[in-house]
């Protein structure tokens, strides 16, 4: 077919190239609202931060919440509990890494560390854990007075048999971490936020 | 040219007759809807259909015309491709929708944490909280599964931004049971939902205190309001001077709390609607430029091909 | 008539070219395939059209993520889509106005076909075709727009199945037994919901389908063009990449303007305010109207007092369509040579405006300021409808004086003085 040619290709050039670039750009545009409509929406983040009231739990005891579609454990340990995680040996543990989203990434997983000492002071009753188990996503089970889960007097995993202490850190795998400690903050004595 | 042209006219103008004459109803009454507003719960289900106004009339003296007055012509903040939610009427209304319209619609869509979102009164994190703690939502079940308390009464717990304003009643019988058997509308959508919109709506809410004429009988229990369809409504004056008294010091006449509450109602149907023009703006642009683009490479690539079918080309 | 044949260039290329010709099959049909090289601004809505259905597809997949098809969710759904879905409120009214722009691009893409006599033979079949892919269209738009669950939605719905009760006249008891089992119960409710947004997601995928069927249709004979004279020598075309590649994008670039105006500034004026209250079976709206793309065919389905013979109108007023490339008797295609015709093309376009006017009006208005009610406006117009296709088409063309054709597509465009 008969391509009339100007004096001026590079000017052509530039147009078309300018053209589709033009278009390039407004479709990207118009496609970014069809991927991030799959984001969470906003009434999903809103319920991304829970308030628990702390004053019925019992010392020894355990909760279950719910927290951004996971179950959270909320545990008021014993004082043997509390002493049982500080004498474990840090070399012992398959997991050095504290796991807090409260503290730096390379904080190392003591008992200390595994707790949130914000707002009223050093809690170490206090354990707030994500009940995910690191492995594969199952929920494991809690050790109570009346039923020992695992040898750590924490908690155990059916599914795959990892096993975690009293302060939720991982010592029998195959889960390859310790369990996470999520973001949260002492409102009061008795009233944490999560999330 | 004459030819192509010509028709586009012709197109256009009839195009534009169409829309006149279908969108002018907007300005016109809004046609009255059988709203139980109007019906106590008394009459069974189907709603009776409207008494044409053109109906002739059993007695001597002439049927009224109870067709409603078109709603009065304000100006809004927001009207227009770049108008904007004046952010203190959104706060203010926000009070009078809380102190007065509350305590029988229900605002079902909007959640508290609206409230603090971009677009909208934007109150801030702490005063949204504070908002939300105040009012009172069912609680879960407790640890025996039991949802009512030792005297029967609904377990409550306070609200947090993520719930949804909580309504006055939990059903439609409760409410109708409280409202002498009418049920005031959810007033989440009302504004989008109401031919003549947010004049609509500023216009009922100022509307009341004319005394009806003489050949208009007011039901028992009914008001008088010529805006309404049908000229009664269930609904007693809401507003009077003075119904709220705002923190800002502005004057609480009936005009200026309805006006505020109108501009919050609009913002709960049509939270986005400052991203929406915003993004209407940038769009509009981008694509206004980008049809230039094209038209030059499209004249480009014609060139010297004498392209009958171009604008302003060809004959028709 | 084909253009230069296609030659693999590489090694790759050669090979997946034996195995799955599809570089072959889009250089033939869509880079060098050759088009009449006068083809004018209302051939650009074909390309419009499968643009739209393009966003609509996308729009509604991923609305379908967040919607719930279920009467108890549905309203609140489409409200949580609007308020909390990320660019939830976007996705939402380019969905709905897309529907309108897609209905204003097929009406003008068919007058076209009309007034150029695109639907003469040998091109019987893509008009058929476009019947076909019309009637797909206003299915899929008839069950979205129950989807939302409003008042509209809903009673729109009860009026719409409602039709097929006619059949009673025919046969006692079939027609309610045929709305019964549309319905899934004793009314639309739930069950009619469900199986409205199945069928509404499934149908669009027919449209793809039939497109590619239509186009296919197209590209045996070749694009028609505006002269509608035949195409004689290569001179008459051009290939249609880049030269309608750019005027298309640049048509569509003006479209895409009118559609943003509305999504961005008018998101609701083609709607109605009806639909933001969430259904209500005990209580029916002041007046039950479809969209605007509807109105015409309501108006006729109205203008006529017998229950199933009203029915029995509007789906001819259809299928009517499908008879026009035998009902139009002239050997001339394009009504550019047909001054008579012309007109009457024009006083049929004004017709199907009027009915839409009369169909947007409740069933017992008066014509504006007088006493006449519309609805003999509506007989009128459904009357001419109807005269336009069994009478104007077939006689016109026997009586009229075309004319004269010019010689050739090049010659009337490279001339100096135009043809006409």
């Amino acid at each position: 077919m008969d391509h009339t040619q100007t004096a001026e290709p590079t000017r052509r050039d530039f147009l078309f190239i300018a053209t589709a670039a033009a278009g390039a750009v407004g479709a990207a545009a118009a496609f970014i609202p069809i991927i991030d409509q799959m984001n969470p929406s906003a009434d999903v983040l809103a319920l991304a931060s829970i308030e628990i009231d702390l004053a019925p739990i019992q010392q020894g005891q355990a909760v279950t919440f719910t927290w951004r579609s996971h179950p959270l454990f909320v545990r008021r340990r014993t004082p043997e509990e509390i002493s049982a995680a500080r004498d474990v040996k840090f070399d012992d543990l398959l997991d050095p890494l504290a796991r807090n989203a409260n503290l730096p990434d390379n904080a190392p997983a003591t008992d200390e560390n595994r707790l949130n000492r914000s707002g009223t002071g050093a809690k170490p009753e206090w354990l707030v854990l994500v009940g995910v188990c690191t492995h594969l996503g199952c929920t494991p089970e809690a050790s109570t007075a009346t039923s020992r889960q695992g040898d750590y007097g924490g908690w155990l995993c059916h599914c795959h048999g990892s096993q975690y202490d009293t302060a939720g850190r991982v010592r029998v795998g195959p889960a390859p971490r310790n369990l996470d400690v999520p973001v949260y903050t002492f409102l009061s004595d008795t009233r944490i936020r999560v999330g | 040219m004459a030819g192509s042209a010509k028709r586009i006219i012709v197109a256009a103008l009839l195009v534009s007759a169409f829309a006149s004459a279908t969108f002018a109803q907007e300005t016109q009454a809004p046609p009255p809807p059988a709203t139980p507003e109007a019906a106590p719960a008394g009459q069974s289900g189907a709603a009776a259909p409207a008494p044409s106004p053109n109906a002739p009339p059993s007695a001597a003296t002439p049927a009224p015309s109870t067709e409603a007055l078109p709603p009065k012509r304000m100006s809004w903040s927001f009207d227009g491709p770049f108008g904007v939610y004046d952010r203190a009427s959104l706060q203010r209304g926000f009070q009078v929708y809380k102190e007065v319209c509350a305590a029988c619609h229900a605002l079902s869509h909007v959640a508290l944490r609206n409230l603090g979102e971009r677009g909208g009164p934007e109150f801030s994190l702490e005063q949204v909280s504070a908002i939300a703690a105040a009012y009172k939502v069912p609680a879960d079940p407790d640890e025996m599964g039991k949802t009512v308390d030792a005297n029967g009464m609904p377990l409550m717990r306070a609200a947090t931004p993520a719930d949804y304003f909580p309504a006055p009643y939990p059903n439609e019988k409760a409410t109708r049971a409280a409202m002498n058997g009418a049920l005031p509308p959810d007033l989440s959508l009302i504004v989008k939902n109401r031919e003549g919109h947010e004049d609509y709506v500023y216009s009922i809410l100022t509307g009341f205190g004319q005394r009806p004429p003489a050949n208009e009988k007011l039901a028992p229990g009914m008001n008088y309001n010529p805006y309404f369809p049908r000229h009664q409504i269930a609904m007693p004056p809401p507003l009077t001077m003075g119904s709220v008294t705002y923190s800002d010091g502005t004057p609480n006449t009936v005009e200026q709390e309805a006006h505020d509450v109108v501009t919050f109602l609009t913002w709960a149907a049509e939270p986005k609607m400052e991203e929406r023009k915003r993004m209407g703006f940038n769009v509009m642009a981008f694509l206004i430029g980008f049809t230039a683009l094209l038209y030059l490479a499209y004249r480009r690539v014609w060139h010297g091909h004498h392209d009958v079918g171009a604008p302003g080309e060809g004959q028709g | 008539m084909q253009g230069p044949a296609y030659t693999p260039k590489n090694g790759f290329t050669r090979w997946l070219d034996s195995r799955l010709p599809i570089i072959r099959f889009t250089q033939e049909n869509l880079t060098y395939y050759p088009t009449p090289r006068n083809l004018n601004v209302w051939y650009t809505f074909g390309g419009i059209l499968a643009f739209v259905l393009g966003v609509q597809i996308a729009t509604g997949i991923v609305l379908a993520m967040h919607y719930t098809p279920d009467s108890a969710f549905a309203f609140n759904s489409v409200e949580h889509i609007m308020r909390d879905v990320n660019s939830g409120w976007l996705l939402r009214y380019l969905h709905s106005n897309g529907a309108s722009m897609f209905f204003l691009a097929v009406y003008i893409h068919m007058f076209r076909g009309l007034y150029y006599g695109s639907y003469k033979a040998p091109r019987e079949i893509i008009w058929i075709l476009g019947v076909v892919l019309y009637l797909l269209m206003m299915a899929t738009a008839f069950l979205g727009y129950t989807l939302p669950w409003g008042q509209m939605s809903f009673w729109g719905a009860t009026v719409i199945t409602n039709f097929f009760s006619a059949l009673d006249s025919l046969i006692p008891g079939f027609g309610t037994a045929v709305v019964t089992w549309l319905w899934g119960g004793f009314g639309v409710d739930n069950a009619t919901l469900h199986r409205f947004f199945s069928i509404h997601y499934l149908l669009p995928f027919a449209l793809v389908g039939v497109v590619v069927l239509h186009i296919w249709a197209l590209h045996i004979p070749g694009n028609s063009n505006p002269l509608g004279i035949e195409v004689r020598e290569p001179q008459d075309m051009v290939p249609f990449h880049p030269y309608y590649t750019v005027k298309d994008l640049f048509y569509l670039s003006c479209f895409l303007i009118v559609y943003s105006y509305f999504v961005f500034f008018a998101p609701n004026a083609l709607g109605h305010p009806i639909n933001y209250a969430p259904a209500n079976p005990i209580q029916t709206p002041e007046d039950i109207v479809p969209e605007w793309y509807f109105l015409p065919f309501y108006a006729i389905l109205r203008s006529i007092p017998n229950k199933l013979i009203g029915v029995l109108a509007l789906f001819a007023s259809l299928l009517v369509l499908v008879c026009v490339p035998w009902l139009d008797t002239s050997s001339v295609r394009s009504a550019r040579y047909r001054p008579l015709y012309k007109q009457f093309f024009w006083i049929f376009v004004a017709d199907t405006v009027i009915l839409g006017y009369v169909g947007s009006q409740p069933v017992d208005a008066l014509l504006f300021n007088t006493p006449i009610p519309l609805v003999w406006l509506g007989r009128i117009g459904t009357l001419y409808y109807f005269a336009h296709f069994l009478l104007v088409m077939p006689l016109v063309g026997l009586f009229e004086t075309p004319k004269p054709l010019p010689n050739s597509i090049a010659k009337s465009v490279l001339s100096t003085t135009p043809a006409e």
